[in-house]
Order: structure tokens, then C-alpha cells, then sequence
């Protein structure tokens, strides 16, 4: 385990962290550093945390109605985690799918964040042997998470932006077929929902497509749904459980072979907290997933603290329509500075990024342009974004950039840097065509005439 | 004739779920079942099942909650919270660096200053359930084995081997020497672990010991340590004890025996600490690894990933042993408090006619009651387990759920309750005993 490679670090993705960590972007201190846009964080919502916290003292001080429950506390380490905070989550996660679905709080497995959580389901699902099929492009994370020490394997469902990189029933026979060719044995299906890098929710349909897929491979789906409190703008969330009861599959096959996983890592913005779960439909996952959480419990003084804090209705409805709010407001910045930019991005619909198309500023249509592209970007245009390499993406020129982990003047200058780098490569581009034609024995009055905006205009036409 | 196929099951689970290398399905977890079922209460229930199998420290948590009282700023961030935010986004697995520090200077504290740790060698852990798992990925592969000494924690069955694959080869130790490691069991061990063509990776040792609640002594610490650097493998030593020893002088960590080596040999070994015993905060889920190989304190560090602390009781944890004067005064405190309850134990026992292994540390003692087996096998321990449960109503922990190899020895936690409780545990016992005595004449 220490001589293998799969947890991954050695990438280009954790490159541009380090770079950023050697220059990072401050306000005051460094305002030539680095940007960080690599990190999908939501740092919108936190004045509304830190007043729930003024007005709720008792809930960090191990007190519930004025009697001191410390000790409860310090010594309470029962891996079926503390009742009241399960059901506040169990309510919590129902509401942010409209509570068009409920879950039960015997089928809730609590784990030391949503890493933990991916990674302890394949400990169940899957050894050496096995494969996950995974559409790409995913997060990048996911290597480590599924793989490092369980030893299974990760195949890729290609998807591609013919068609919005949705997942097609194609794309899924290829991969399960790529698997056997690898003498691997398909365990099931991992997506993400909504999509980390895409940002996008999936379609009913895309869903219905998996649901038949696993039930006709007789394999599991795991739907992390780390994300289903981001989403901000229609089409609305369909939680893959939704589709499970609208098509009443209750006490068929399938039902028992969904897992979703959730974290609070992203919706309430507290990664540091390390709050995931599992929720499972198989009593036997749920009895080893549980076992398995004694290697990653919840500190009993955060469960304590977050059950009162999901308990409290009135905080959660506010909570999740402002977060909503601001988040589309955030990606409308962004998008529309990128746009200014003469860069469009996949029209996306939840996440705290957006998956940004860049195809257009590539030398060449390879891996080796997006990675002079990236570097450039991180060097010169310092802005730390993720590469869509690093995500598997099949299609060179695409980006992950993160909106919601800075404040709105540090996008505001993000996107001027983009502007004025964009305008610098036309204006490259654009000399090093007129050194190109001027060589040419004839010169046509095209070259000469070829500006900025005319070239800017050609762009703006193949989006 | 046709013959009825039948359809295939569906997709198997791993072989990881559906094993039982858990361990749950053993009488220890039994008599878990039976206290849950009628857990004895000082006012409400003064005839239930009193716990005595579970190893936790109860006697300090004044100390702590008067600290909480003073110190509000550890668990809530200061007045308008300017640290929160910054708080809740911290996940970096390096960990919390004034954490790190703060449990840099409280394991020195502990070993009375005689050895220095280097905060950047802590990698921290949700749990020393996790450190040892943790720790087992990294020094050894699927089917090789770890030697351990016997009796140990039940628990290692299951940390050490259900998701790694890797096997415990027991190194046997008995009372004819106060369960001692001997550099003969360790050989014997290791020769065992060959014969059955398991390749040896490492010794695992916990240091004050659990169960026995004694301290290794440091010419057999040494004799680990060369026996180690001989057979080329890691050694563990797990001394989540450490700060419940008794008196300060009895414990000698594996550091300092490195010390004293000018720290030769150094790569090759690793400790785990928590402050589930010492603190008594279990729920917390605290534990690091000390490693002073540099590839192992890189690789655990990206393997904590799957097993953080969370960011705010870090906080609350680098504000509490960042006080010198409030560490200073627990770590004492503490010492006294649980030695005075293990005198307790020990005379309360003796009266009884029950003799202990001689301890000075831990939350127990470990208590022989061979003399009362009907037969001198694990199936006699049993019986006189389940008449303990069931009869005096008291859940401890049999000698063989700790992989003893002499049968009716038990392990009795006495740092879980109140005096008052102790006190009707041990009158139990007393009564249990005269009754024994009394049936045996009339026979």
C-alpha cells in the first residue's frame, strides 16, 4: 500500500495545489497571488450558521435544556450513532428532496465524511477483482476513495458533450463490456448526483436508464448525492430513491442493491466537521457498513452539535432556500464573466462550480495542449482551476471552476484576469498567424484584415 | 425429469461484509446484551447487571467539565465566532497544527519529559481503532501476519484483520511469570507464524497492557526491540494507557527505550495513543500515530483521509492540553484517583479471597478465578462467566475472549462507575464467594 500510486497525489491536480499553497491569493496581503478555484467549497452560507450559533449556545456548550450532558457525551461511542442526530439528518435529507421521499433512520449508517462513506460501501460491495463502473468525467478523489485499499478496480463510462456528457445505455454496455475484456467482475455503478465536475442534476431518464441497467446486470448503484442541497435552478433534484418509488420497486431486487450517500460537507459547508453517511436498502450492508464505521466514527461533540442544529426546522427551510439563492446568484457571476471572457461553460443547474469549456484556446485537440493550457493558467493567469484530465474526462479543453469559495470581488477579479489572458492568446494566436501567412509567397487580404474583434466573433460562434 | 434451477442469487457482497473477522458473535458481546438488557442503576435498578467489561475512565470528568466552565472559548470559538468559519473548512490531514503540538506536549508530559515528540511526525486518526487498522494497511499485505502478545484486546481481531486480510499469530504468555513476553514465546511465535507459511511483518504490543493492567518492563522492551531489529520487522507499541499508570515512574515508553539507543533502529517503530482511556473521552474519536519512518508518517497521514477528527473538537482539544497548568494537574489527579480505585479492588477482592495479577496501570484489573473452575478449560470458564452474568450479576470480561491461553482468568474494569457502585459490586462478590465456600463444606 505505501509502494502503489492509487492514492493518486502525484497528479497535476494536487500540483496546482501546491503552487497555490506557495502563492496564495489574498486581498490585501498577496493580491498577485494564486486564485484558488480548484476547491469545491461553499462559503456562502456562513453568516447564517454563525447566527444560529450566537442564539444557540447550549448546542457547543454539552448542554441540552440547561443540564449539562458532557459526560453523556465524552463516553457515548455507539457506531449506531446518536439517535437524535440520525433523525434529524434522516428529516433533513427529505427535505431537501421535498419530502417526496423519507428515510429511515435504521437504514442510516453515520461515517467520518462522505470519503469515508464511498469507501467503506466498496469495502462491502467489492474486493481485488472487482470492478465500479463510473461516468466520466468524475472526481478526482475517487481513485483514493474506491480503489487505494479495497482493492477494486474503476472502468470508466465514457461520456462525451455530444450530448451534455449524459450517460447513455450505450456508453454503459461499453463499459460493462470493457470490464469483462479486463477480467473484472462488474459490482455496480458509482454516479454522482447532481455531477461533480459537470454540475448538473440528472435527467429522469438518465436514471430510469441506470435502474434498468443494474437490475438487468443484477448489480448495485451507488448514488453519492453529496451535492442535492446545491442545486439552484430547475430541472429540480430527482433523488435516484424518487425514481425507485415511482416505479414502485419497494420490494423487488433492485431496491436492496441502491446505496445513496450523503455529507454535510458541502450543503452546510463544514468539510472540517467529517459528517457523512450511507443509507442502504440491505439490512446485511447496513449491519457491515455500521461495523466498519468504528474506523471512522463521528466525534459524538459534532453529532451533538449538528442535531440541534437540524432539529431546528425554521433554521433548516431558511437555511436551504437562502443557500439555493445565493449559489445561483454565484454561478450567474461566473458564468456571465466567463462569457465576457469569450469562454461558455455546460449549462449546469447545481454544484458549487462550473465545468467550463476551453476547447477553443487549446494549441491542439490533445491532453498535452490542456496541460500547456492549465499550466499557463495556473502560472501566468494565476488562477488554480481543475483540469478535465484529472476528472477523466475523455474530451481535452474542458475545466472545473469553483465558484462559491471566495468572495464575490475575488471571482469579479478572477474573471478579469481570464478577459485579459483570453484577448492576450487571440492576440498571439492572431501574430503568430500573420508571421505564418506573411511567409507564404501569397498573401491574401484576409490576414490583414483579421482583428480582435473579428477573431472574437469567430469564437463566439463555435460555442 | 426437469430439474428445478434454481434462479442465481443476487450479486454477491464482499467477502470483507460477509465474513465474521467482525468478531461481534462472541460471549463478550454477550454479556454486553445482558447488562443492555438490565443495566444496573444506583437508584432505579439496584438489582440489574453492573458493567464491568467496559474500559472506560470515569473518575476524572470534573476536572474537565470545570475546565469547560473556565474555558468557553475551546468549545465555541470565541465571542461572534471569528474562528468558525475557518473551523468548519479545515480538513486538512496534516491535522490542526496547534493540536499537534498541544498532543506532542501531553505525551511528553505524560512520560514525565523524558522524551521529546516531534509534532510533525503525529498523524491523527478518528480513534486508535483506526490508528492500528490504519497502521496494519501500511506495514503489511493481505495474508501476512502480526505477532501478538497473549492475553490481548479483544478488539484487535477485528482491527487488525477484517479489512486487511492480515493474520495475528498469538506470542503466548502464561502466569508462571506474570504473563511476561519472553524472547522464547517471541521465537516460538514467529516459528509458528513460518510453519504455517505466513511471512511476519510485525509485533504489535500494548504498553501498559490491556487486559493485564501492568507495564512492560524495559529489559523485555529492549528484548522486543532487538528481537524486532533481528527478524527485520515494525513493531507497534499501542500505549493508550500510558497516562493511567499509576505512579509516573513505572512506565517506560518505547521511546524512551529509542532514546537510549540514540534512536537507532528508530524506522521501525511506531506508537498509537488516544484520549479515550487517559481522558475519557472515547466519543470524541482521538487517537494518532507516531511513526518515526518518514514513508509510514506520509502514507498515514493520506490514509487519514478516511478517518479525520473533526475540526471542531481538534479545537476544543489544542485549547485544552495547550493549558499547562490544567494538563499538568489532570495528569496527576487522574494517576491518583484510578490508583485509589484499583486499592480499592484489590483489598475489596482479597477480603473476598480472590488474588490479582499485581498491576499499576490501566482502568482494570486482571483477576484469577481458576481456583473456582469446575474444569481447568475454556467450556469451565464459561460456565463460571455465565454464572457470574446471570447469577451475580455482573458482566466481565473471560480470559478467553483475550485469547488467554490458561482459562479462568477475567478482566474487571473498575474506573467505569461510581465508589458506591464498585463498592455493591465487590459485596456481590464477597457474598458470591461465601456462598461457594459455604456450599463446598456442606458437600
Amino acid at each position: 500500500k505505501v509502494t502503489c500510486n492509487s492514492h493518486g497525489q502525484d497528479s497535476s491536480y494536487f500540483l496546482g495545489w501546491q503552487e497555490y499553497e506557495k502563492n496564495p491569493y489574498d486581498e490585501v496581503k498577496n493580491p498577485k497571488g494564486i486564485i484558488q478555484m480548484g476547491l469545491a467549497e461553499n462559503q456562502l452560507c456562513f453568516d447564517l450558521l454563525e447566527s444560529w450559533l450566537a442564539k444557540n449556545p447550549d448546542a457547543v456548550s454539552f448542554k441540552r435544556e440547561e443540564q449539562s450532558i458532557f459526560k453523556e457525551l465524552a463516553l457515548f461511542q455507539d457506531y449506531h450513532g446518536l439517535p437524535a442526530f440520525k433523525k434529524a439528518l434522516v428529516d433533513f435529507m427529505a427535505e431537501i428532496r421535498g419530502n417526496k421521499v423519507s428515510f429511515d433512520t435504521d437504514h442510516l449508517v453515520l461515517t467520518a465524511g462522505a470519503t469515508s462513506a464511498n469507501e467503506t460501501l466498496i469495502f462491502c460491495l467489492a474486493e481485488k477483482g472487482d470492478a465500479i463502473l463510473l461516468p466520466t468525467p468524475y472526481y478526482p478523489g475517487f481513485d483514493r476513495d474506491l480503489k487505494w485499499r479495497t482493492g477494486a478496480e474503476i472502468v470508466p463510462i465514457q461520456c462525451s458533450s455530444s450530448n451534455g456528457f449524459q450517460i447513455t445505455e450505450s456508453a454503459l454496455e461499453a463499459a460493462y463490456q470493457e470490464a469483462q475484456r479486463k477480467n473484472l467482475r462488474v459490482k455496480g455503478v458509482l454516479v454522482t448526483n447532481p455531477s461533480n465536475p459537470l454540475g448538473t442534476t440528472m435527467s429522469r431518464n438518465e436514471l430510469d436508464l441506470l435502474v434498468n441497467f443494474v437490475t438487468d446486470k443484477e448489480i448495485h448503484l451507488i448514488s453519492d448525492e453529496i451535492y442535492s442541497g446545491t442545486v439552484f435552478s430547475s430541472p429540480a433534484f430527482v433523488s435516484i430513491m424518487e425514481v425507485l418509488k415511482d416505479r414502485k420497486l419497494e420490494n423487488t431486487q433492485v431496491w436492496e442493491r441502491v446505496h445513496v450517500v450523503y455529507s454535510l460537507s458541502k450543503d452546510l459547508g463544514l468539510p472540517g466537521f467529517r459528517v457523512g453517511a450511507i443509507y442502504s436498502n440491505d439490512p446485511i450492508v447496513v449491519a457491515a457498513a455500521t461495523k466498519m464505521s468504528s474506523f471512522g466514527l463521528v466525534s459524538s461533540q459534532t453529532q451533538y452539535l449538528l442535531s440541534a442544529m437540524l432539529s431546528d426546522k425554521k433554521f433548516t427551510k431558511e437555511y436551504i432556500s437562502k443557500n439555493h439563492k445565493r449559489l445561483q446568484k454565484r454561478q450567474n457571476k461566473l458564468v456571465s464573466g466567463l462569457e465576457k471572457a469569450g469562454i461558455s461553460c455546460l449549462e449546469s443547474n447545481a454544484g458549487l462550480f462550473c465545468w467550463v469549456d476551453m476547447r477553443h484556446l487549446l494549441s491542439s485537440n490533445t491532453f498535452e495542449a490542456e496541460m500547456e493550457l492549465w499550466k499557463r493558467i495556473v502560472y501566468d493567469v494565476k488562477l488554480n482551476i481543475s483540469p478535465g484530465s484529472s476528472c477523466h474526462c475523455t474530451e481535452p479543453g474542458w475545466f472545473r471552476v469553483c465558484f462559491a469559495n471566495m468572495s464575490e470581488d475575488t471571482l469579479k477579479l478572477a474573471m478579469q484576469r481570464l478577459k485579459s489572458f483570453v484577448s492576450s492568446i487571440t492576440i498571439d494566436n492572431q501574430t503568430h498567424q500573420d508571421l505564418k501567412n506573411m511567409r507564404k509567397k501569397n498573401r491574401t487580404k484576409w490576414v490583414f484584415r483579421l482583428s480582435f474583434q473579428s477573431f472574437h466573433d469567430r469564437e463566439q460562434g463555435e460555442r | 425429469m426437469a430439474i428445478e434451477i434454481e434462479k442465481p442469487s443476487s450479486v454477491r457482497l464482499s467477502k470483507v461484509a460477509i465474513s465474521k473477522t467482525h468478531g461481534e458473535d462472541s460471549p463478550y458481546f454477550a454479556g454486553w446484551k445482558a447488562y443492555d438488557e438490565n443495566p444496573y442503576d444506583e437508584v432505579h435498578n439496584q438489582s440489574g447487571v453492573i458493567q464491568m467489561g467496559l474500559a472506560e475512565n470515569q473518575v476524572s470528568f470534573d476536572l474537565l467539565e470545570k475546565y469547560l466552565e473556565e474555558h468557553h472559548e475551546a468549545s465555541s470559538w470565541g465571542k461572534g465566532a471569528p474562528g468558525f468559519r475557518e473551523n468548519a473548512l479545515f480538513q486538512d490531514y496534516h491535522g490542526l497544527k496547534s493540536f499537534r503540538q498541544a498532543m506532542a506536549n501531553f505525551m511528553e508530559q505524560i512520560r514525565g519529559g523524558k522524551v521529546k515528540f516531534d509534532p510533525d511526525r503525529i498523524v491523527l486518526t478518528a480513534g486508535a481503532t483506526a490508528a492500528n487498522e490504519l497502521l496494519t494497511f501500511i506495514l503489511a499485505d493481505p495474508g501476512d501476519a502480526l505477532l501478538v502478545p497473549t492475553p490481548y484486546y479483544p478488539g484487535f481481531d477485528r482491527d487488525l484483520r477484517w479489512r486487511t486480510g492480515v493474520k495475528i499469530v498469538p506470542i503466548h504468555c502464561n502466569s508462571s511469570n506474570n504473563f511476561q513476553i519472553t524472547p522464547q514465546a517471541l521465537e516460538a511465535a514467529y516459528r509458528s507464524a513460518e510453519s504455517m507459511d505466513l511471512k511476519v511483518r510485525g509485533i504489535l504490543i500494548t504498553n501498559p497492557s490491556n487486559p493485564l493492567g501492568s507495564t512492560i518492563q524495559s529489559s523485555i522492551l529492549n528484548d522486543i526491540l532487538d528481537f524486532a531489529v533481528h527478524k527485520n520487522i515494525h513493531l507497534v507499541s499501542d500505549e493508550i494507557y500510558s497516562g493511567s499508570t499509576f505512579s509516573p515512574s513505572e512506565f517506560v515508553s518505547i521511546a524512551e527505550i529509542l532514546r537510549n539507543r540514540n534512536y537507532k533502529d528508530a524506522e521501525r517503530v511506531h506508537i498509537v495513543y488516544s484520549l479515550s482511556k487517559d481522558l475519557g473521552l472515547p466519543g470524541f474519536r482521538v487517537g494518532t500515530i507516531y511513526s518515526y519512518n518518514d514513508d509510514v508518517v506520509t502514507t498515514a497521514r493520506r490514509m487519514s483521509s478516511f478517518t479525520l477528527i473533526s475540526s471542531q473538537t481538534q479545537h476544543l482539544l489544542a485549547c485544552m492540553l495547550s493549558n499547562h497548568e490544567f494538563t499538568q494537574n489532570y495528569i496527576k489527579t487522574n494517576r491518583e484517583r484510578l490508583n485509589k480505585r484499583y486499592d480499592m479492588i484489590i483489598q475489596g477482592l482479597k477480603k473476598a479471597g480472590i488474588e490479582c495479577l499485581k498491576g499499576n496501570a490501566g482502568l482494570f484489573c486482571w483477576m484469577n478465578l481458576s481456583p473456582l473452575l469446575n474444569e481447568p478449560t475454556r467450556q469451565g470458564e464459561l460456565e463460571l462467566w455465565n454464572i457470574i452474568l446471570n447469577q451475580v450479576k455482573l458482566n466481565i470480561s473471560p480470559g478467553s475472549s483475550c485469547h488467554c491461553s490458561e482459562p479462568g482468568w477475567f478482566r474487571v474494569c473498575f474506573a467505569n462507575m461510581s465508589e458506591q457502585t464498585l463498592r455493591v459490586a465487590l459485596q456481590r462478590i464477597h457474598k458470591f464467594m461465601e456462598q461457594r465456600k459455604v456450599c463446598s463444606v456442606n458437600r
